[in-house]
């Protein structure tokens, strides 16, 4: 307990580029920029493979497969190929392997929705765009949303990880502190990222309360 | 002719087993412990608390979401905050990894147990079957394939994970990523990624094979 003491009592942690704020910033940045640019490839794809039918067994293959890909060696390759003159040999791995969650939930939430529920959209006269946009979305809603929670979870952690081959945000603390036997900064971090990760988890069960409609989470009776 | 930097496999041929710790033969062991004993673990650990959860209902909402919370903890962190406890072993490895195992096979039981029709349930005890029994010979047979759909997860999953370990230098095959990192070389990268998706595909094959043998009534059915 006196390493967190150490930590968070140093002052010299409060301030300048190595500083709590900054670092949290940075892994905030980070992970905000990966989960988008993941998110803005893996929604409309999913959209598409599921309201289309085409292409579901490369969704389902792809994200068992990086499901596999370990994340540091990943980012060590990246990293060997394209230098660290920026922070994209970092960023791309990241954004790679945060795709496949959003996209096969995405899928399988399109994919899951009663084909009644469908063909009642479709009865009621509304056109293909019309169906996916105001039946098939919000009702896949929370496997879209669970795809997204998965991949921030696995952000998160990779982006921790990616301090490794010097990126910053939080991991710095317990990366640096590791390899100096600083172990009140390895500590300290350590329960940064850990707060960091529940907050980000928190907000996810918060966003599915006020995003999904009562109907669909069944919060409303309506039997 | 062998002037220019060795080829990945003359580079795989002269570190698979030097007889020197930290071989590849070596770091392919170490990762299977690393990787199969959380497997296993979980699964031991997350039958008994699953079938708690069915048998107490009130059970199952806290503990699908401790270990939901569980399961958000980046590995990493709670890597380094376990060495406090055990040390720089493999057990500072294995401990979260059976963490997140359990938080995926948890479910997988209830949802395994959840799928059993009542109807059959419901002759089983009228045939006589104890509880026991009908949990053994009817529940349980029913519930393997989603309870295996979990493991394939949480096999393919744990295989990758351990190499995270590589940077409190317990990584098994990871530790080819670090090596590779401090002194650039890339044939390390290479070889350590394809063992282990090669290591998590022979992991998934097995439980597919595992699940053919283990319900052969699923194939039966479909066939008819």
């Amino acid at each position: 307990m006196t390493w967190l003491g150490d930590f968070f009592g140093d002052p010299a942690n409060w301030s300048g580029p190595g500083g709590i704020p900054m670092r949290l910033l940075e892994h905030l940045e980070f992970s905000v920029l990966a989960l988008l640019l993941a998110a803005l490839v893996a929604i409309p794809l999913g959209l598409l493979i599921g309201h289309t039918g085409r292409g579901g067994l490369v969704v389902v293959v792809s994200a068992n497969l990086s499901r596999a890909l370990p994340t540091l060696g990943l980012l060590v390759m990246f990293v060997l190929l394209l230098g660290t003159a920026s922070i994209w040999p970092v960023i791309i791995p990241l954004v790679l392997l945060s795709v496949p969650p959003i996209l096969v939930n995405t899928f399988e939430g399109i994919r899951g929705v009663d084909p009644e529920l469908r063909d009642a959209a479709y009865g009621m006269g509304l056109r293909g765009g019309q169906v996916l946009g105001r039946v098939l979305v919000p009702v896949a809603l929370p496997l879209i949303l669970l795809g997204l929670r998965l991949s921030a979870i696995q952000v998160v952690a990779t982006t921790t990880v990616a301090a490794y081959t010097g990126l910053g945000g939080l991991g710095r603390f317990v990366i640096d502190g590791f390899a100096t036997k600083d172990y009140a900064s390895v500590v300290g971090g350590s329960v940064l990222i850990v707060l960091f990760a529940l907050v980000v988890q928190l907000g996810f069960t918060l966003a599915q309360r006020v995003t999904v409609s009562p109907g669909v989470s069944r919060r409303l009776k309506t039997r | 002719m062998n002037d220019g930097p060795p080829t990945i496999w003359e580079w795989v041929a002269r570190n698979w087993d030097t007889g020197r710790v930290g071989s590849i033969k070596d770091l392919l062991g170490d990762h299977l412990v690393m990787s199969l004993v959380p497997i296993v673990a979980g699964l031991v650990l997350a039958l008994p608390l699953g079938l708690a959860s069915v048998r107490w209902r009130w059970l199952y909402q806290p503990t699908a979401g401790l270990f939901n919370v569980i399961y958000a903890l980046p590995s990493l962190p709670v890597f380094m905050l376990l060495i406090s406890v055990t040390g720089l072993s493999k057990t500072t490895v294995i401990i979260p990894l059976t963490f997140y195992a359990m938080a995926v096979l948890i479910p997988a039981v209830v949802d395994g147990l959840g799928s059993v029709p009542d109807h059959v349930r419901q002759s089983a005890v009228a045939m006589g079957f104890t509880p026991l029994r009908r949990l053994v010979r009817v529940e349980l047979p029913i519930a393997t394939p989603v309870v295996l759909a979990g493991l394939r997860v949480v096999a393919v999953s744990s295989i990758s994970l351990v190499s995270v370990g590589a940077l409190i230098g317990q990584g098994g095959l990871g530790m080819l990523f670090t090596r590779a990192y401090q002194n650039p070389f890339m044939p390390p990268v290479v070889v350590g990624i394809v063992l282990i998706v090669a290591l998590a595909l022979v992991a998934d094959g097995l439980l597919v094979l595992a699940q053919r043998l283990l319900t052969p009534w699923v194939r039966a059915r479909r066939a008819s």
